[in-house]
């Protein structure tokens, strides 16, 4: 078995989650054949070379009540917009924060950030913060509330 | 079709969970354990037992105030493509620009925003080139132009809430 094959079988196995069990590495090798030990090694070579970013849990913010979204969009000066997009990245409550290409004259945004807050006042509240941050080399800004759901599905290999 | 944003939390979707469901859920941001009895060194940390990490984990989750526990896989160093890409659909053919869009299965997820764009989708395919063939086939379909927004640099990809906070205002 090439190592691929066992990468792709490992994230079949473990995509829907780690089994709650006392030994769960143990769990996933026995349904493929192989020891946990040989489990564990696999998945810290798949974080060390980033395919997975980490095992944990993801909370679900609408439950815990950050109901307001808005992708927050910003016209970043190109020199600098590195730099700063990895100081807005790490603000709390922004995630999904990306550079992404221009779209002249429709789009002059080149900096993504998504915001979570429990209203729409903390989104305007941290997009403050973050014009804040970028001060001059930002040429402007919008904020793009999402309104609907219009399909949303799970995340398939 | 579900409602998002709104103007504040609705009616229903808040879940008061309590100050040791919080401390789990900031110390799992740090990363679960890879070894032979994680659940047990996850509760010597807090100060809990096995058991009660394992049930608060499998209560959270059926309550939904978890989605997911687990890796976190990173798709596109698997071979994987995301483009987010966004329509300027006419209001009066929403709805249509809608059910074309959604038909394709590459679309992964598709949310209404209010702005002259007010489609914005994400295209998931195993290449960059299959990605534009969809998008291109959007566009034919609707007659619309798709503007296409490819990742160039990642700087965040998973929210970290002040989930303490929240406790402080739900409870």
């Amino acid at each position: 078995m090439s190592l691929p094959d066992l990468d792709r079988r490992l994230i079949a196995a473990t995509q829907g989650g780690l089994p709650l069990v006392p030994r769960p590495y143990e769990a996933i090798g026995a349904a493929l054949g192989l020891s946990g030990d040989a489990v564990r090694e696999r998945l810290a070579a798949m974080l060390a070379s980033g395919l997975i970013r980490r095992i944990g849990a993801v909370p679900n913010h609408y439950k815990l009540g950050f109901t307001a979204n808005g992708m927050s969009v910003w016209d970043v000066d190109d020199e600098r917009v590195d730099a700063l997009g990895a100081q807005v990245g790490a603000l709390p409550g922004v995630s999904h924060c990306y550079r992404r290409p221009r779209r002249l004259p429709q789009w002059p945004y080149n900096l993504f950030a998504m915001l979570h807050g429990r209203s729409r006042a903390e989104v305007v509240d941290q997009a403050a913060r973050i014009e804040a941050l970028l001060g001059a080399a930002c040429r402007g800004h919008d904020i793009l509330y999402s309104t609907a759901i219009l399909k949303k599905t799970g995340l398939r290999i | 079709m579900q409602a998002d944003d709104g103007a504040g939390p609705q009616a229903g979707t808040d879940t008061f969970i309590d100050s040791a469901d919080a401390r789990l859920i900031e110390h799992l941001h740090g990363g679960f354990p890879l070894t032979d009895r994680p659940f047990a060194d996850v509760a010597a940390v807090l100060g809990c037992g096995e058991d009660e990490v394992i049930e608060q984990l499998r209560r959270m989750l059926a309550q939904g105030v978890l989605t997911r526990f687990g890796p976190l896989f990173q798709i596109e160093r698997a071979g994987g493509c995301f483009v987010l890409a966004a329509i300027a659909a006419p209001e009066e053919r929403f709805d249509a620009v809608t059910a074309m869009v959604n038909a394709r299965p590459e679309v992964a997820h598709n949310y209404r925003r209010e702005h002259a764009l007010n489609m914005w989708f994400v295209v998931a395919t195993e290449t960059p080139a299959a990605a534009d063939a969809v998008l291109d086939r959007i566009e034919a379909e609707t007659g619309l132009v798709v503007s296409r927004f490819p990742k160039e640099r990642e700087f965040a990809v998973e929210l970290r809430l002040p989930i303490a906070e929240a406790l402080r205002v739900t409870a």
